[in-house]
């Protein structure tokens, strides 16, 4: 049994906290995803779950309490966006190289300066190589059924990672969409107890965690956690495959829409999916073949699977939300070209900026970036890689 | 029940030998004495700030310490023992540990760890409540990186930041009273203590800090041979000379209550603590005197304010 409402994507994201009912909660506000710690707040005040929330001083604290409280044995997680992940980056590190399978439900918003309260990817991305998964979502509803999978996956025998549910500020986390929630049972049969196998807490077994670690051992630790990061890739498939079955809805690494047939493919990330979806089909109805390619998992990064869906598309518009400041393109560009490269697919792949700090992106501009890509590979049309949508002034 | 040394000698090591400590290190010491406070059956979690004693205690794939462990980062022991605290809490009330099994949780810090880089993640546990004990080992400055000056290091101390030179006479300012602060967060328990000829007083405030529920915070001088510069067997001569010169007094605020653990039947003068060591070798030299006799006044001046407090 299901059960129909309309919820925020904070909200959905609270209910499903509720149901896994975990362990351990640290939290500090920011928003936009301050709402998260609140409505736990209010579910604990009033008995309906029985986390032990801990209302720390800062994110640093909340992502350090989380890695203490998962290897004190608790099932932990914590809340997040922006500057707050920044602050935490240090302790990111450490809870992936500790092995720590603890989840961060992080509602991206755009780094400073200048402040900015509103949506892009600049903070998830530049977490990057901390050593977590990221699974990012288009609506409420995934959001949702990501974070349900989270600890199956950071779990996991294979995994013992950290896992961070991203979804879009405010145009996910703040607007109101309908949402088909499971029912709690279900939700607890699906994430299962905690029992892990080495904790602080079990008696007669003491453990130590956190050693100095000198030359000779350092870099074996290291390349365990890369496999573990390979490895992931197969139980986050096995697990979006079990949902789906149990619940009918979700994808494993990455959505496909109308790309079987497509000349040309947008590659997007996040609530910008839906508009993108929606320009698919005006464009389809006018006879042009375009399609989506919604990445669900960028860490670990599917570059074979994603060389495989885009072989034998004939231009593919690579869409950034965050800027690499590297000069030429962001991290979506720069590895997506890179497992092109490598599994030896040439097409066309024009990298666009879009949407930093809230900027509004449209139909209109998905049009755009369309017949700009059909105008490059059947014109021959020279072109700038590395460039922005929809600024105040004309980009020269 | 009275209180015997070698009774309490002879309870076993829950920081084993083998570890790569410094020989004449007060950390050390004081570690193995806070431990004895716990009483036997009592299981531990043990959180340490990054520093010397985690890198030589806990160095992949040796650990000297018989109960759990855990090590996070610098600046964040305190915020990290309250995320094992409140697991404990959890796993407790939804019955994932046995009853009759008890856990007790004493992260240590040293001064960089403790008055400065992890003050705010200190303050916070404090201020939360969680049912822990926070050792701060005082050596008086960022030994782990060489001796550089912290808010901890006194005075007219020759470190590797603040050296003493043609213009400089070594830090400028006088140190943080961490043991007020704390204090003044109205936690249960905070004590500061030393090692003393008999262990009596670290050993009476440890078991007090460690069986009073709440936050409890001890600051223990614990003097580093490499940065003081003293000889490696004169550690307890050091200690005693700290408490009867009155540079750190033995104190303790129970619930409010603010108790002066040792008065010295007579108050020595600074220049036989600061004598026995190097980094104030500088102070002794002639044109200098002044500079002793402001060391001397800001001790006086803090002696005085510690009594007020004490006052019945």
């Amino acid at each position: 049994m299901s059960v129909k409402d309309r919820m925020s994507g904070n909200e959905a994201v609270a209910y499903a906290i509720k149901q896994v009912n975990p362990d351990v909660m640290p939290a500090f506000p920011i928003t936009p995803s301050t709402e998260i710690p609140q409505l736990v707040s209010n579910y604990i005040a009033n008995n309906e779950m029985d986390t032990e929330f801990i209302p720390v001083e800062s994110e640093h604290s909340s992502m350090s309490a989380t890695i203490g409280a998962e290897a004190a044995g608790a099932r932990s997680l914590t809340a997040t966006s922006s500057c707050g992940l920044a602050l935490m980056w240090e302790e990111l590190l450490l809870a992936a190289s500790n092995r720590m399978p603890c989840v961060l439900t992080l509602v991206n918003r755009t780094l400073s300066g200048p402040i900015n309260i509103n949506c892009d990817h600049s903070d998830a991305m530049g977490a990057r190589d901390t050593g977590w998964i990221q699974i990012f979502a288009e609506s409420n509803q995934e959001a949702y059924d990501n974070f349900i999978q989270a600890y199956p996956i950071a779990e996991d025998k294979r995994v013992h990672l950290p896992v961070m549910i991203c979804q879009d500020g405010f145009i996910t986390s703040h607007a109101v969409q309908n949402i088909v929630l499971n029912e709690d049972e279900e939700v607890q049969d699906f994430v299962g107890e905690y029992h892990p196998e080495e904790f602080l807490l079990n008696d007669g077994n003491p453990i130590a965690i956190g050693p100095y670690s000198i030359s000779s051992y350092a870099m074996e630790a290291r390349k365990a956690q890369e496999m573990a990061m390979e490895n992931s890739k197969e139980v986050i498939i096995e697990v979006a495959r079990r949902y789906k079955e149990k619940f009918g809805r979700g994808f494993e690494l990455f959505e496909e829409y109308k790309t079987e047939d497509a000349d040309y493919i947008m590659v997007i990330m996040g609530s910008a999916a839906g508009t993108a979806k929606q320009a698919v089909d005006d464009l389809r109805e006018k006879g042009m073949k375009v399609g989506v390619l919604k990445l669900r998992v960028f860490r670990p990064f599917p570059a074979e699977e994603l060389a495989e869906a885009l072989k034998n598309a004939k231009g593919i518009a690579i869409m950034e939300r965050t800027e690499s400041y590297n000069g030429h393109g962001g991290p979506l560009c720069s590895e997506l070209r890179a497992a092109l490269y490598e599994h030896k697919v040439y097409t066309e792949a024009v990298c666009y900026t879009y949407g930093l700090a809230g900027r509004d992106f449209t139909v209109e501009h998905v049009y755009d970036i369309f017949n700009e890509v059909n105008d490059i590979v059947v014109n021959g049309k020279e072109y700038k890689q590395h460039r922005y949508i929809n600024l105040r002034t004309k980009e020269v | 029940m009275g209180y015997s040394l070698k009774e309490i000698m002879n309870k076993p090591e829950r920081l084993t030998p083998g570890h790569r400590m410094c020989a004449g290190c007060g950390a050390t010491i004081g570690v193995r004495a806070v431990l004895r406070a716990l009483h036997e059956n009592d299981r531990a979690v043990i959180g340490n700030a990054t520093g010397c004693l985690e890198v030589s205690s806990y160095t992949y794939p040796y650990t000297a310490w018989e109960d759990s462990y855990i090590h996070n980062a610098f600046e964040n022991a305190g915020a990290t023992l309250s995320g094992v605290e409140t697991a404990y809490k959890a796993l407790k009330k939804r019955g994932r540990i046995p009853e009759d099994v008890n856990y007790k949780f004493i992260t240590f810090g040293g001064d960089g760890g403790t008055y400065d880089i992890g003050f705010q993640s200190l303050s916070g546990a404090m201020e939360r409540g969680h049912d822990m004990v926070y050792v701060c080992y005082d050596n008086g400055a960022y030994m782990n990186t060489g001796i550089q000056r912290s808010s901890a290091t006194p005075r007219f101390a020759d470190t590797t930041t603040t050296p003493v030179g043609k213009g400089s006479v070594g830090k400028m300012q006088s140190r943080k009273d961490l043991a007020s602060i704390i204090a003044e967060h109205n936690v249960p328990y905070v004590a500061q203590t030393t090692f003393t000829k008999d262990f009596r007083d670290i050993h009476r405030k440890s078991e007090k800090a460690i069986y009073t529920e709440g936050a409890c915070f001890l600051n223990m001088l614990a003097p580093c041979p490499r940065g003081w510069r003293y000889e490696m067997s004169d550690i307890m001569k050091i200690c005693q000379l700290a408490i009867d010169t009155c540079y750190w007094p033995l104190f303790e605020v129970d619930h409010g209550t603010w108790t002066l653990s040792y008065e010295p039947k007579k108050k020595l003068p600074i220049e036989d603590f600061l004598r026995e060591q190097g980094r104030f070798k500088h102070l002794f030299k002639p044109g200098n005197e002044d500079l002793i006799v402001q060391f001397q006044e800001e001790v006086d001046r803090r002696w005085e304010d510690l009594l007020y407090r004490c006052a019945k």
